[in-house]
């Protein structure tokens, strides 16, 4: 109790009330134990929160660094140096337009669909996966999450050589054996892109898989966030119940190894059931629930 | 009135002529729309007004339709849609006499007139269909979106009472990403230490399944039992879920469902009307209520329906109010609309936001709904802290029946903002907002508030959970 009235003195001092429920905070991210000026939130926590704010905000509206990201990978080994990834456009010429309408920044503009259409001319081979990088809700997303999260992926796949644009699967679960070598596309990144894009790209690329790595909308406590989405046989007009997502890739959210993991197992039995979306369950859910399950509520304690 | 009739010939059902120009509506479902204030989901819907004046004379049009248009021109055919048939069937022609030679321009004079006691808008409630209140309030300025809605008094129960005159609730919204036990448990700590919690406690799961919603019902239910808090709670998972938490014993307070103002957006939401007399019925069958049995928890929002593709050519906030018709079948204790949180594609920011909000709140409490509003916004939307304290104090001051309680306004679940502990405390300060009367001697009782009249807290730790409080810190 000692301790209590020295912060009760203390905050008096500070013309404003702590909270001695604060040190809760240790379980969870919500800003709880705030403290109160009056009933009002204590000037610190205030700016705290605006700062907050303003990055997410930022992060919606700062275009992607697409040299930045692009130099990224080649110094990194992730592409070669010599090849420069290929840059498409949605129909949404600007942010502004882009907010407002969803439909648009799911489909390329012409040049994107001419760029793709002379990229696979003359071609008889088919993709097996397409990797696509979209700015979606966060360009903060992807600048900071695309090469880690990649360079996971690519310590899957034996050889790691996505640089090589051609690797092997391998499944968690599979002995050594059962490695089939996979096809990779052109990486593509989308200006202005929304989720379903993917698909489109996917489609013209004649990829058998696509998967969209997109900045998913920021939280306050979370601006960085990247989404994987996952499609078999992708073409236009295909909804959520066609796709796996994983989300909240990052370093404060689910891991870039652990993301990896989980997408390698969806891809690999993606291929092996020949679908995706709701009919391919992701399995990790049944297990988070087990974790939690020896917890007890301390408030009836 | 000649011009009007000339231009019907050319395929518009209503014209008006300004000037040399001669503006045309093909039907009411378009004049509706058109006359709608602008918003970002009606331009993506394609059913907006092309421009100011159109929307202007779209306005002065729909001013001059009589009332009894709405009960024979239904914008969705009854015969594809059973809200449409709710909507018809259960009219009360006697309740719409007052009303009936009414034109929607002069319902809004009717509506703000000193003569319309609140009791007279209570006689008048079922003989108003959604498509009138949702035709009226496109005439109406905020204020007198707040006037009406202040005048129109919705007050149901629980284990207490909500929506008296000079009250005004909380739901306490403790989620957590990972449903996490302690930490869930933290934000309902402080939320109650804050006075917040008195519309319910009630948790979005981040593990949408029946065995995760049963084991947030108990913890729920143990908090409130050892507590003895006047208060239900609410687990916001699918009603199919909470129909089989039901079957197999959980103690389930109140049923949650997203509900949408035609059958094909709920259909997409996985519930017809059946389902949700079904759910009713079994929440009922616990009785578990003390104060009353109003066991409903909805969730609407404008552009659910265009969302789902199940507007009909609709405008967001026509579809929006027909929402209310399916809630007040059901005698919801709350219906929230979440204003903000579907983005900028629908209400684009926060002026769009607020009038938003206003408009919900009115045409929800016109109908007999007991309306709350999730104030609230998304880190894509143009709007920030500041557009949430105008709405909040808006209302306020309209007698809005309840709003969301999230530790700092941040909830890291659902990744956008809503009103904080804090901002309610401001609220009943400001306007001297009472929290439900059997709540508010509950925070007496347990010293969190040390003076109701001045919405003051106590310092320190309350006793009655000082001693819980040690054994979490004994863990750190």
């Amino acid at each position: 109790m000692a301790t209590h009235i020295k912060r009760q003195d203390l905050a008096q001092q500070q013309c404003f009330v702590e909270n001695p429920w604060d040190h809760l905070r240790d379980f969870t991210d919500a800003r709880i134990g705030l403290g109160r000026a009056g009933v009002s939130v204590p000037t610190h926590h205030l700016l705290a929160f605006q700062l907050a704010h303003a990055q997410a905000q930022d992060a919606v509206h700062f275009p992607l660094d697409i040299d930045q990201l692009t130099n990224n990978l080649v110094t990194t080994g992730l592409l070669p140096s010599d090849e420069q990834p290929l840059v498409l456009q949605s129909q949404a010429v600007d942010r502004a337009m882009y907010l407002q309408r969803p439909d648009l920044g799911r489909r390329l503009d012409e040049a994107s669909k001419a760029l793709l259409n002379q990229q696979t001319r003359g071609r008889d081979d088919v993709y097996d996966l397409a990797i696509v990088i979209v700015d979606g809700l966060s360009s903060l997303a992807i600048q900071q999450n695309t090469q880690p999260f990649l360079a996971a992926l690519d310590g899957l796949l034996t050889p790691p050589s996505l640089a090589k644009a051609s690797l092997q699967e391998m499944s968690p679960k599979e002995p050594a054996e059962k490695k089939t070598a996979l096809n990779i596309a052109p990486l593509t990144i989308v200006k202005q892109g929304r989720v379903a894009i993917g698909d489109e790209v996917g489609a013209l690329l004649k990829a058998k898989t696509v998967l969209v790595l997109i900045g998913e909308r920021p939280g306050l406590s979370s601006p960085d966030s990247l989404g994987l989405y996952m499609t078999w046989a992708p073409e236009v007009g295909l909804t959520d119940a066609s796709r796996n997502c994983i989300s909240n890739v990052r370093d404060a959210g689910l891991s870039h190894e652990d993301a990896a993991n989980k997408l390698m197992y969806l891809l690999h039995e993606s291929r092996r059931l020949k679908l995706s979306g709701v009919q391919l369950k992701e399995r990790s859910e049944e297990v988070r629930l087990e974790q939690s399950e020896g917890q007890t509520n301390f408030l009836i304690a | 009135m000649n011009h009007q009739t000339r231009r019907r010939s050319e395929g518009h059902q209503f014209s008006h002529v300004l000037g040399a120009e001669t503006y045309g509506f093909k039907n009411l479902a378009e004049l509706m729309a058109k006359a709608t204030p602008a918003r970002s989901g009606d331009r993506l819907a394609g059913v907006a007004a092309a421009s100011a004046e159109e929307r202007a004379v779209a306005q002065m049009t729909l001013a001059e339709v009589p009332l009894k248009t709405f009960l024979n021109d239904v914008l969705v055919p009854y015969e594809d849609d059973e809200v449409t048939r709710l909507i018809i069937d259960e009219h009360d022609s006697e309740a719409f006499n007052p009303i009936s030679h009414l034109t929607v321009g002069d319902f809004r004079n009717w509506l703000l007139s000193d003569d319309t006691t609140p009791e007279q808008l209570i006689q008048a409630r079922m003989g108003i269909t959604p498509e009138m209140a949702a035709a009226v309030s496109k005439l109406m300025r905020n204020q007198d979106l707040i006037m009406v809605a202040k005048k129109c008094h919705v007050t149901t129960a629980f284990r207490n009472t909500i929506g008296l005159p000079g009250h005004f609730s909380t739901r306490l919204q403790p989620n957590h990403p990972t449903d996490d036990v302690t930490g869930i448990a933290a934000s309902m700590l402080d939320g109650l230490l804050y006075g917040s919690g008195d519309a319910v406690i009630g948790i979005n799961p981040a593990t949408d399944n029946v065995a995760q919603a049963i084991k947030l019902m108990t913890l729920m239910d143990d908090v409130i039992q050892k507590y003895q808090i006047p208060t239900q709670s609410c687990v916001l998972t699918h009603v199919t879920n909470t129909l089989e938490a039901i079957e197999q014993g959980a103690p389930v307070d109140l049923v949650f469902q997203s509900i949408g103002g035609t059958e094909a957006t709920n259909s997409s939401f996985g519930f017809n009307l059946n389902v949700l007399e079904e759910a009713q019925q079994a929440a009922l069958s616990l009785n578990r209520g003390s104060v009353g049995q109003d066991v409903m928890y909805f969730e609407t929002g404008q552009g659910s329906a265009l969302s789902a593709n199940a507007h009909h050519g609709l405008d967001q906030q026509t579809c929006e109010t027909r929402a209310y018709a399916v809630a007040r079948k059901f005698n919801p204790l709350l219906v929230n609309t979440v204003v903000g949180f579907i983005g900028p594609e629908y209400l684009f920011d926060g002026k769009e936001i607020i009038r938003a909000g206003l408009e919900d709140h009115f045409c929800g409490k016109l109908l007999g709904v007991p309306m709350g509003c999730d104030v609230c916004y998304t880190n894509h939307a143009e709007a920030d802290q500041n557009d949430m304290d105008n709405l909040l104090t808006l209302l306020g001051v309209a007698g809005c029946s309840f709003i969301m309680g999230i530790p700092g306004s941040d909830d890291i679940m659902l990744n956008y903002q809503t009103t904080s502990f804090h901002d309610a405390l401001y609220a009943r300060r400001v306007l001297d907002l009472k929290p439900a009367p059997e709540f508010e001697k509950w925070l007496a009782d347990m010293q969190i508030f040390n003076n109701t009249t001045t919405y003051e807290l106590s310092h320190g730790i309350p006793p009655a959970f000082s001693k819980s409080l040690l054994n979490v810190k004994g863990r750190v």
